[in-house]
């Protein structure tokens, strides 16, 4: 699917948009621990989470990930912002659980890791 | 050629930055995508180790052709058991460090599973040192 797609699934507000809205995403990875997050082998997910520091946007960064959906309506500061400008990542804000907004995402057809 | 970064322990908000230049570098010199996220996962493991547990640190990065070296060491309590802190679970981390989402216990092998080569040496009350190098090509 496509990120405008997962936007008016979850109901979600565009923190940064990186004109990435075309982007078609194909998997999913929810988590609130980063050292997770950098275990993973793939690289072209969305990372969907409701921690909301700047290591997330580090997290993702370093592990390639180029989309980054906070749950639970969480407060973006404007130094993630800036640090996710930097790495050409995009953040989205809903207001959902994070379990409300997997089980719509995962309905609609984005698919887990593993 | 030869890249230095000092790491301030405690200063989550820098957390990264290092690990972030050296990425740069890896992407401007066109090493293999794969191989740079695995560098930059393990520089960044380490970087974050140094934030959470030293007072201060350092990481060196040497590049040479084929393959980076990437020394990190830090000034800080140190490792009694090195054998136990690379136990996956296994962490000495504080409330504080597990609030910026990490302190489970998976840095050190997570650090293994992303290089070629790793050593760490430790000496209680004063630091800890990781060395860690990984090819560019298998």
């Amino acid at each position: 699917m496509t990120l405008q797609e997962i936007i008016n699934r979850v109901g979600a507000e565009v923190v940064l948009d990186n004109h990435q809205q075309e982007r078609e995403v194909k998997y999913a990875f929810a988590a609130d621990l980063m050292s997770d997050v950098l275990r993973l082998d793939a690289s072209e997910v969305i990372l969907i989470t409701g921690l909301a520091n700047p290591q997330v946007i580090r997290t993702a960064e370093m592990s390639d990930i180029p989309l980054i959906l906070f749950v639970r309506g969480k407060g973006v500061t404007p130094e993630m912002i800036a640090l996710a400008q930097e790495s050409n990542i995009s953040l989205l804000r809903c207001k959902q659980s994070m379990f409300k907004a997997c089980g719509e995402l995962y309905a609609a057809g984005l698919q887990p890791l593993y | 050629m030869e890249f230095t970064y000092h790491i301030e322990g405690g200063d989550f908000s820098r957390a990264g930055a290092a690990s972030s230049e050296v990425k740069k570098i890896l992407k401007q010199l066109n090493i293999d995508l794969a191989v740079i996220k695995r560098v930059v996962v393990a520089l960044y493991e380490a970087e974050v180790n140094v934030v959470a547990h030293a007072h201060e640190g350092i990481m060196k990065i040497t590049l040479a052709p084929d393959s980076i070296e990437a020394v990190i060491a830090d000034k800080g309590p140190g490792i009694p058991d090195i054998a136990l802190a690379m136990q996956e679970g296994y962490s000495t981390a504080s409330p504080r460090v597990r609030e910026m989402g990490f302190g489970a216990g998976m840095g050190l092998p997570n650090i293994k599973k992303n290089c070629d080569r790793l050593e760490i040496e430790s000496t209680v009350n004063a630091g800890t040192t990781v060395k860690m190098t990984t090819f560019f090509t298998g």
